[in-house]
């Protein structure tokens, strides 16, 4: 059993999306090993034994894949460590004493529902938009028929391993959602399945993310930075070419 | 109720066939005026809503996540199985069939596993069409991998995330559904009663999970793809959120639970660390084409793996089943496991681990390969190591990540420390070959239902089944009750079963939040898995399954009085969306422990040490229990035995041996 440490946390209250919210003070005895969301667990175990509400989070596979943890750590998505999610953060990242700080992803049109918890249907309906190949089941021919050379292949699994957590757009100063959309139009502008929708596809996703009321793209590139799976800033100059061409041709 | 598995007639390989060409249709005019409610977003809840809008079914679908694209079926990591016989390498339709029947150890059904080899390989077509990115080789073609419990490679992957590329498939086929208005989506819903009026599935009840507000929705059939109740062991590889309370409703509701004892432990999970633990990380079965188990020869060896020499180690799965060696079944890897640690020989702080280890094949195999590629002679050691580590990475590269993250310590260094988990339940609501429940009008797809692995479930089939229900079967079986049901106009959900589901779950929820006592819904959680995991898991007795029941409803007793739930019913509460889940879990338990001590024999993942060989392998008895348990509720926690017989013509049943 490692030494146990204690932590200072400043969490965001808000009891609902109309509510104005708060940072309310706590502290937790935590150890190393602990992840993050654990010692929220922690944290809300001490809440409700006090007879207090406990902190509304989102979180569910717990092995950085699913997407949905989303604390803003310190002033950074997903706290101080590169290429990770909230959940698989411990608490050897902190030291013992430390004061955390942490809030939601905010961005407008990501409205937060409770304390740290957040409304991302606006990404839902970005790929109800358009991010998809239109083929109804039962129509594909052979896998081997279509084939896909493997630096291809690779280029496109990796835009595609976003996990649509949010993480850019919380880390834009202008909420972007760049990253976002430009990783599935990268993954599919690759590939030779649904060519034919190609541009119909980026006009459609590019309207709807502005419509959604996610700002214009800063190139700082806070979002790669920021992002989980090191989704790749080349992503949104393919956006932008992909766009353009389409735009051009009258789409 | 006599169980009618519905199973066509002829030869197996002609059953599907024969019933896809024969199943009654809807005509397309008539599906726009049949509603379908799909509970669940996950594999066989996704494909299922994509592919019956797609048809032109009215259809509703439902997840208690932020968006469908959450589903825990995302998080799983080595592939997805499928007779391509792309590698050459002898696979058919039939060698998958008959390696899933051996792999549950014969208490699956033949006519639906030799369906599910049949689809399997339209999944691969359908999946790759839609774009998903599967691992390729240079010249561009698909490329595969093995997996336990088979000789041949049959496996499709995308790295280590084959789970997620397929999730976000089916998901951008269901959000084109919903940009059509062909399906409404409804997020942040949670399913808590099944509406039957008549004795017919006619809707459901759902808790809005932001307002709080009990919502009702009328369907024409319902389909459960709600997954499996792993967690009823609190740690387990599920997601937090994953829980067993629709299948529980629809249990409640008339639905038979087939077989709930039988669950997958998984071999190579990262061991728990401390009290604190939330849940348990899964290391891919993939890991094991290219990692080796070992302990130590010595009992309680203390030193650093690294120290240990060869002669020193004693790789027990290529010990005791040099046939299949590392690539053992999950059931039997996970039991040779749990007898070294017992026995003495674990390792690690906890002693309850022992080593995955890939320095081996890293040298040996991938080093030397890209040595003879890059031309060097004689290569030493370290540049084995090196040209080895670079071609582990790219195939393993997330997972080790994602193991160094966890433990602080570095995979490519020194050995993974593994040992089973909780992973995956064969059992679920009883179906027969239509997926249709014992309430009409109401399925159970993917790992909600019991149908398709038996016993023990073969690594990268879960996915297999998971799309061939929701995107080739359902499709067609569901014809042949809905054909029936095109003059039923659209019930009003003012209707009294409506009324009275409402108010039995409002019901719930009040008294709920009346206990007001001392002790959280985390607490209760934690105690029923502990008994669970020590009295209903690995290996189970008669005696510890006794206890077991009796402490589970002791505990049930005292959550009833004791627990807190805070906040309000009117408000974002996910404190009080635990308690529903908690409270089923603690009903569920009780029956699992029942089912378990009724089944008088060790069969796959259910090993009952009265019943072993003198080898310590599962002893199954064929002649009492070659058939499916499904149990009705009768009522408040009492429930009636129906038994299922399985009829196997096209394989010989054996003892399974992967010696």
């Amino acid at each position: 059993m490692k030494h146990s440490m204690k932590v200072n946390l400043q969490v965001w209250r808000q009891k609902n999306t109309q509510a104005q919210g708060n940072f309310e003070n706590y502290s937790v005895e935590t150890n190393p090993d602990m992840s993050f969301l654990e010692m929220f667990d922690v944290l809300n175990e001490q809440l409700i034994h006090d007879g207090k509400e406990p902190v509304a989070f989102d979180h569910d596979c717990r092995e950085g894949i699913c997407g949905m943890c989303s604390m803003v750590i310190n002033g950074n998505p997903h706290g101080p460590k590169q290429a990770i999610t909230t959940c698989q953060l411990h608490m050897r990242s902190f030291n013992d004493g430390d004061t955390i700080v942490v809030e939601p992803w905010r961005a407008n049109a990501f409205p937060v529902i409770k304390d740290l918890s957040v409304n991302r249907s606006s990404f839902d309906r970005i790929i109800a938009s358009g991010g998809f190949v239109s083929v109804n089941t039962g129509n594909a021919v052979d896998a081997n028929n279509i084939l896909i050379p493997k630096d291809i292949a690779d280029e496109a699994f990796e835009a595609a391993t976003c996990i649509g957590c949010g993480a850019c757009v919380s880390a834009c100063i202008n909420a972007s959602a760049m990253l976002f959309v430009g990783a599935k139009v990268t993954q599919l502008s690759l590939l030779p399945q649904g060519q034919s929708e190609r541009q119909s596809r980026v006009v459609a996703m590019v309207n709807q993310m502005d419509a959604e009321g996610f700002g214009a793209c800063t190139n700082t590139g806070a979002c790669s930075a920021e992002c989980p799976k090191g989704i790749p800033l080349s992503v949104i100059s393919t956006l932008n070419r992909e766009y353009t061409k389409a735009k051009l041709n009258g789409i | 109720m006599k169980l009618e598995s519905k199973i066509p007639e002829g030869p197996i390989s002609e059953k599907w066939t024969k019933f896809k060409s024969t199943v009654p249709l809807v005509n397309p005019a008539n599906k726009r005026h049949l509603e379908i409610i799909v509970v669940g977003t996950g594999l066989a809840g996704a494909s299922a809503a994509a592919s019956l809008a797609e048809m032109g079914y009215k259809v509703s679908a439902f997840c208690f996540q932020d968006s469908p694209r959450r589903a825990h079926s995302i998080a799983a990591q080595g592939g997805i199985n499928a007779a391509k016989n792309y590698q050459n390498d002898g696979d058919s339709v039939f060698r998958l069939f008959y390696d899933t029947i051996k792999g549950g150890d014969y208490r699956a059904r033949e006519g639906n596993v030799h369906r599910l080899a049949e689809v399997s390989t339209s999944i691969i077509d359908q999946c790759v069409a839609q774009g998903v990115p599967f691992a390729r080789e240079y010249g561009g073609t698909l490329s595969n991998r093995s997996f336990g419990g088979t000789q041949v490679q049959r496996t499709f992957y995308a790295a280590g995330q084959t789970g997620q590329q397929l999730l976000l498939g089916a998901y951008s086929a269901l959000e084109r559904q919903v940009g059509l208005g062909n399906v409404k989506m409804y997020n942040r819903h949670e399913m808590v009663e099944v509406v039957t009026i008549e004795g017919k599935a006619r809707g459901i009840i759902a808790r809005n999970l932001v307002t709080g507000k009990l919502e009702r929705f009328f369907s024409h059939a319902v389909l459960l793809c709600t997954g499996g109740y792993g967690n009823v062991f609190y740690l387990s590889t599920n997601a937090m959120g994953s829980n067993v309370t629709a299948a529980w409703k629809a249990h409640k509701a008339g639905a038979y639970f087939g077989n709930p004892c039988f669950t997958q432990i998984h071999p190579t999970c990262i061991p728990v660390s401390g009290h604190y633990q939330s849940k348990l990380t899964l290391m891919s079965e993939s890991l094991r084409n290219d990692g080796r188990i070992w302990v130590p020869k010595k009992q309680n060896d203390d030193r650093h793996p690294n120290d240990i020499p060869e002669d020193e180690r004693d790789y027990y799965l290529e010990r005791r089943y040099p046939a299949f060696g590392n690539l053992v079944p999950r059931d039997i890897a996970s039991r040779a496991a749990k007898e070294r640690c017992d026995g003495g020989y674990g390792v690690g702080p906890s002693k309850m681990a022992v080593y995955l280890d890939f320095k081996y094949n890293m040298m040996q195999k991938y080093g030397r390969t890209e040595a003879s590629k890059h031309n060097i002679e004689n290569p030493d050691d370290a540049t084995l190591l090196r040209l080895g580590q670079e071609v582990v990475k790219e195939k393993y590269g997330n997972l080790f990540d994602m193991y160094k993250q966890i433990t602080d310590e570095d995979p490519y260094e020194v050995p993974m420390r593994i040992y089973p988990a909780v992973h995956y339940t064969m059992g679920g609501l009883w179906v027969d070959y239509n997926l249709m429940t014992t309430v009409p009008g109401l399925y159970a797809l993917g790992e909600a239902n019991f149908s398709d692995h038996g016993a023990n479930r073969l690594g990268a089939s879960a996915l297999m089944q998971g799309l061939a229900d929701g995107y080739f079967v359902i499709p067609l079986t569901i014809g042949s009750y809905l054909s029936g049901e095109i003059h039923t106009k659209a019930i009003p959900t003012t209707h009294e079963a409506f009324e009275a589901a409402e108010k039995r779950a409002n019901e719930r929820i009040q008294n709920f939040l009346n206990i007001n006592g001392t002790r959280s819904v985390e607490s209760y959680h934690r105690e029923l898995g502990l008994i669970m995991w020590n009295k209903c898991g690995m290996a189970r007795n008669e005696k510890g399954l006794n206890e077991a029941i009796a402490e589970i409803r002791a505990l049930r007793e005292d959550f009833y009085k004791n627990v807190r739930v805070p906040g309000t019913d009117k408000e974002f509460n996910p404190e009080l969306d635990k308690a529903g889940r908690v409270a089923d879990f603690l009903e569920l338990g009780e029956l699992m422990c029942i089912d378990a001590l009724n089944r008088n024999e060790s069969c796959g993942g259910h090993f009952r040490e009265e019943f072993q060989t003198e080898e310590g392998e599962a002893l199954r008895d064929d002649e009492n229990y070659k058939n499916v348990f499904a149990w009705e509720h009768t009522e408040n926690n009492k429930w009636e035995l129906h038994k299922e017989e399985l009829v196997y013509e096209n394989i010989k049943i054996q003892q399974r041996s992967y010696k």
